[in-house]
């Protein structure tokens, strides 16, 4: 057995057969022309061009619809690629001077810049050594008329394994048949990183060199919570592991049968199940788990992992989806929440000593008024397609909120002006982050339609925890005392005045938490897509009654760990069945 | 009659974007640079690329901040030039 230690990005275990998915392997047959042949071979590859380059062309502008132009653009650049005159006087060379085949040719030029590149210093060209063989790869299934190593169309379920991934290829994966990707290069922010989430592909990546220790067919365990990797496992760990997947799965098909149901408890109280989602293609998937909107839709995405600002095009594209795929469900916009861990390519200009105390979320966007009236317009024109909402994030002050909804009104006058459609009214809220904003929210109440509290960073401003810093991460609990009585205070004021609010942290995805918060009195919860079944599962094996006490004696304990203790021994006494997931 | 010498025109040009001369600039140089009918070459380090060959250009391996010299000689030469210092003073059209 050899156990691996790699960067976690996707949760999720899958125990399989490895798929050794490595492009330098691809074979083709080395084989010669005669001299006769090499005009008719020649003619051969130009066709082969010409039909790569439509399937680029395609590839382009099907990846631009799902995933945004500025991806799309990277096949509109391997295109330039394949007509390169360099490329191709070198491939005519080897055909009629040396008498190669047309694939030999190909697969010797490529490969000769592909090694170039991944030799290079630099390491944005090792980089762009995986665009070439994208090219070549491409190229020869356009000469053999047959799909090269393709995970496509994947018969058999496998684990993806990989020295890395390109955008192309992450992107086309059947979720059905990729149980879980792990590759040697990669990190948090990458491609791989990011797609995989979206997709909930189980993905473990950084793991360094091991491709060698690691052949096709192999037996493989990926713990995407953990980053661990284990080829060829004992039976001790294989069995381990199976365990924890079989009941994962028999729970998981049992809660699937309450997808159309709804989050009621036996008592008749109606609980909202909304998705947080970040990318477009989620919003479907959320529907799947039979959510009953998106309370939270977070707009980073459009700009990481990207060399170039969206347009307003991209905003309005995404947003449009979205709206279109919900069908008339409430959709929560939340505007950029960018700066401290989470950078676009608007960076500070000095870097700063606390960056979760700096220029970030809704502090940026109004010192950044262009960039946010962009993503203002584009929500304002996608929002007549259903039921869309708009929330700031991090707000802090009254000053800060006042500001952010003149902006939106100045933007709706112009859209009026511009003959542009919008909606006559438009329900605009306010994340709950920041303790100061709590202790204001009966003077916010009157100017906000609805309060979201964003448990994440609410946990660590509140117990001044910055739960990336390792030497205090354990002070992080959602579940403090403290941090539950601003929550109960926010569910007051708000209702107070007839007003809603909804949590949309992390907190949300952890069941016993979630029927501590029905007691509170909280009836919308918004959670990752996968997590609904089973909340939903277990507010609906409880009465508001048995919420309620929970909830009277948990915000009388004194501390997080008399909290968090209570409540998974209410969880075990009232909804044993899902106590493994937790 | 061909004329016997042809002038060159030389400029030098700083990358500036930050992803370098990387797989979309180069894309959109080589693009750029089949327009004109001179010769085009870009030279770094005494490594000398053909502009309109994309794989030639991102082998230069030119990142942000990186100075090269931009070679043309024939009819279109100062219009090349002057278009593709353009482009690099764009950054690309990326940010």
């Amino acid at each position: 057995m050899l156990e691996l230690q790699g960067i976690a990005v996707s949760p999720g275990v899958a125990v399989g057969k490895a798929l050794v998915f490595d492009r330098e392997g691809y074979s083709i047959d080395r084989c010669l022309i005669s001299k006769e042949e090499t005009a008719s071979e020649w003619q051969r590859l130009v066709t082969a061009v010409e039909r790569a380059h439509r399937a680029l062309a395609d590839r382009g502008e099907k990846t631009s619809a799902s995933w945004g132009a500025d991806l799309g653009g990277i096949f509109t650049a391997q295109q330039q690629l394949l007509v390169d005159p360099h490329i191709r006087s070198e491939m005519d060379h080897l055909i009629r001077d040396n008498l190669y085949s047309a694939e030999y040719a190909v697969s010797e030029v490529f490969a000769k810049y592909a090694a170039a590149f991944r030799k290079a210093s630099s390491s944005f060209l090792a980089e762009r050594a995986a665009d070439v063989r994208d090219v070549e790869r491409t190229l020869l299934e356009a000469l053999t008329g047959k799909p090269a190593q393709t995970l496509k169309s994947l018969m058999n379920e496998a684990i993806v394994v990989s020295h890395d991934l390109t955008p192309g290829e992450t992107a086309s994966f059947d979720p059905e048949k990729v149980l879980a990707i792990c590759t040697e290069a990669g990190g948090p922010g990458g491609h791989t990183a990011i797609v995989a989430r979206g997709m909930e592909i189980p993905a473990v990546v950084g793991v360094g060199n091991f491709l060698h220790n690691i052949r096709s067919g192999d037996e493989v365990i990926i713990d995407g919570h953990l980053g661990r990797i284990f080829v060829s496992p004992d039976q001790a760990t294989l069995d381990r592991y199976r365990e924890r997947r079989m009941a994962r799965a028999s729970i998981v098909s049992q809660l699937s049968e309450l997808k159309d149901f709804p989050a009621t408890t036996t008592d008749g109280v109606r609980v909202e199940l909304m998705a947080n989602v970040e990318f477009p293609n989620e919003a479907q998937a959320s529907l799947t788990r039979g959510a009953d909107g998106v309370g939270l839709y977070r707009t980073e995405f459009l700009y990481l992992g990207h060399d170039t600002e969206p347009s307003e095009e991209d905003h309005y594209l995404a947003y449009l989806k979205v709206l279109k795929d919900m069908q008339g469900r409430p959709v929560v916009i939340r505007t950029l929440d960018l700066g401290a861990d989470k950078m676009g390519q608007t960076r500070p200009i000095e870097p700063e000593n606390n960056p979760f105390l700096g220029l970030r979320s809704i502090r940026l966007s109004l010192r950044n008024p262009s960039l946010f009236r962009v993503q203002v317009r584009a929500i304002l024109r996608a929002a007549c397609a259903g039921d869309c909402r708009i929330m700031f994030p991090m707000v802090t002050t009254l000053d800060e909120f006042r500001s952010a909804k003149f902006l939106l009104r100045s933007v709706t006058e112009d859209l009026v002006s511009e003959g542009v459609r919008v909606p006559s009214s438009l329900q605009v809220g306010m994340m709950v982050e920041v303790p100061a904003a709590v202790l204001m929210l009966d003077r916010f109440i009157e100017e906000i339609d609805f309060v979201s509290i964003g448990t994440n960073d609410l946990t660590q401003y509140t117990l001044a925890v910055d739960r990336s810093n390792d030497s205090v991460a354990d002070l992080y609990q959602a579940c403090d005392p403290a941090v539950l009585r601003l929550i109960q205070r926010t569910q007051q004021i708000t209702s107070e005045h007839g007003k809603s609010t909804s949590v949309c942290g992390e907190m949300s995805n952890n069941p016993a938490y979630a029927l501590l918060l029905v007691g509170m009195g909280i009836r919308t919860l918004s959670l990752a897509p996968s997590a609904i079944p089973v909340i939903k599962k277990a507010i609906r094996s409880v009465t508001l009654g048995q919420c309620e006490a929970m909830a009277w004696r948990a915000l009388r304990l004194g501390t997080a760990r008399e909290v968090d203790a209570f409540l998974m021994n209410q969880l075990a006494g009232l909804v044993p069945e899902i106590v493994l997931q937790a | 009659m061909e004329p016997t010498h042809t002038e060159v025109v030389s400029r030098d040009l700083t990358v500036q974007n930050p992803e370098g001369l990387h797989l979309r600039p180069a894309g959109k140089l080589a693009r750029l640079a089949t327009e004109y009918n001179c010769s085009l070459e870009l030279e770094r380090c005494g490594q000398v690329a053909d502009c309109r060959s994309m794989i030639s250009l991102m082998t230069l391996g030119a990142s942000q901040g990186s100075v090269l010299t931009l070679r043309a000689s024939g009819p279109d030469a100062d219009s090349a030039v002057e278009a593709i210092a353009r482009l690099f003073e764009s950054r690309f059209d990326e940010l």
